[in-house]
């Protein structure tokens, strides 16, 4: 072993504990600083930028879904909402319908019984007027009749009763043929 | 047959020592300073380890992609190690200032001590007390010159060396056993828990790769013969543990160094 290179601790000898050269000491920190020196210069910095941009891509990818999931729900809220509204006025819809159905169907009864009343009224009066006019036609015609029964019976012998018979009954059918 | 169970009596056979850790120059028939004694192996094991650090770093850092592939995911993993394993679990919010430091000094860890298993260097650089001093001493630089620059000097002082609660008539007591133990052993057993595991840890695969090449090649002995061979065989699992323990010394000192800038800047006491 050589002497150690401290000078105090030259009394002792500290075997393999004492560096054989200074330079060890020397080259050891020079080389330590030196690869601190890259380190800090190129090394941590080109890994640190690689992590920053990588976080910065997943959060960006997570505020992206973030936002899609949001547009999503809200998507889905407005069908909702328009399929509520939708069933909504459909149902209104259907009522509205009913109710206008109801309407009409007690409009047309309505009408309908007016309508036959009226066609019944009508009749009745119609027949009122014919009955009427056959009354006075009949009471003429068999005014009429008579006279001309009258006259007949008058022309003829009245005492030939089989003539005034068959004339009476020549009147009659033929009273009977004019019905 | 030899009868003896010690060979070593018969000569030849020098068994590893502190010796074997020491290294003449590397180029010694080189004009000047680059045939100087001090310019050895080790010292090209600790440049090339650091050139490696570098190289590989730079490598692993240029045209990172936030989609990462298989190579940039290896890359990723022993950065992530240090930055999230170290760094950010024991300096929390102030981890990145450290980080280029923790980082570097890992992987120079790492690399060199495993220079101890690779053909070519078989040798792990930290075994030679120096570098593991230099490394120490910039860790101590560090977590003293953070706290200096976070509390002052007087403020620092007082925070490393009074702790809380010691009743005044102590203090004479303390404050001594606190400075040894803040600014004198914390830099010391850094550099010496990492040098002798290096160093034993050669020493334990010499003896078994060198003691069993010479018991292998023994004439005249095949229980000798044996021995060597499974003591070279044996001396693969040593090898792996090297491995594991330079991975082990590595990661040590780095959360070391940050435990203790933590506790430097740390606001509570």
């Amino acid at each position: 072993m050589t002497t150690p290179v401290i000078g105090v601790l030259q009394e002792i000898d500290l075997g393999p504990l004492a560096p054989e050269h200074l330079s060890e000491v020397i080259v050891g920190i020079i080389l330590m600083l030196l690869i601190f020196l890259v380190m800090k210069l190129a090394i941590v910095p080109a890994f640190e930028k690689m992590y920053e941009e990588r976080s910065s891509r997943i959060e960006g990818g997570m505020q992206r879904a973030a936002a899609a999931e949001a547009k999503a729900a809200a998507a889905l809220a407005e069908y909702n909402d328009q399929l509520s509204s939708a069933r909504e006025e459909a149902a209104r819809i259907r009522e509205d319908a009913k109710n206008a159905g109801a309407q009409i169907v007690a409009e047309a009864r309505e009408k309908a019984s007016k309508e036959s009343s009226r066609i019944l009224e009508s009749g009745r009066t119609q027949l009122d007027a014919e009955r009427t006019q056959l009354l006075v036609e009949l009471r003429g015609e068999v005014g009429g009749l008579a006279t001309t029964l009258a006259g007949k019976i008058i022309g003829e012998s009245l005492t030939d009763d089989e003539r005034a018979n068959r004339t009476v009954d020549r009147f009659l059918a033929e009273l009977e043929s004019a019905r | 047959m030899n009868p003896g169970l010690l060979p070593l009596d018969a000569g030849g056979y020098k068994p590893p020592g502190v010796d074997d850790f020491s290294f003449g120059a590397a180029f010694p028939d080189a004009p000047g300073w680059l045939g100087a004694d001090w310019l050895n192996k080790p010292l090209l094991q600790a440049v090339i380890g650091a050139l490696l650090v570098i190289l590989l770093w730079w490598w692993a850092s240029r045209n990172l992609k936030v989609k990462p592939s298989k190579g940039q995911f290896l890359g990723e993993y022993i950065y992530e190690f240090v930055r999230n394993g170290i760094a950010r679990d024991i300096l929390h919010h102030d981890y990145k200032r450290f980080l280029p430091y923790l980082l570097g000094l890992f992987s120079f860890l790492l690399v060199n001590n495993w220079f101890g298993e690779f053909f070519f260097f078989m040798f792990p650089t930290f075994s030679n007390v120096g570098y593991a001093y230099g490394l120490a001493f910039l860790s101590w630089c560090v977590y003293v010159g953070a706290g200096f620059a976070k509390f002052g000097f007087g403020g620092f002082l007082k925070r490393q060396l009074i702790p809380e609660g010691v009743p005044w008539y102590l203090l004479p007591l303390i404050i001594p056993l606190e400075f040894l133990a803040n600014f004198i052993t914390r830099p010391i057993t850094l550099a010496l828990r990492l040098f002798a595991n290096m160093f034993a840890g050669h020493l334990v695969v010499m003896v078994f790769v060198l003691g069993g090449a010479y018991l292998l090649t023994l004439e005249n002995n095949s229980f000798f013969n044996v021995a060597g061979g499974v003591s070279i065989i044996f001396s693969f699992a040593i090898l792996f543990l090297e491995l594991f323990i330079g991975a082990l010394q590595a990661y040590i000192f780095t959360v070391l160094t940050a435990q203790y800038v933590s506790t430097s800047i740390s606001e509570a006491h």
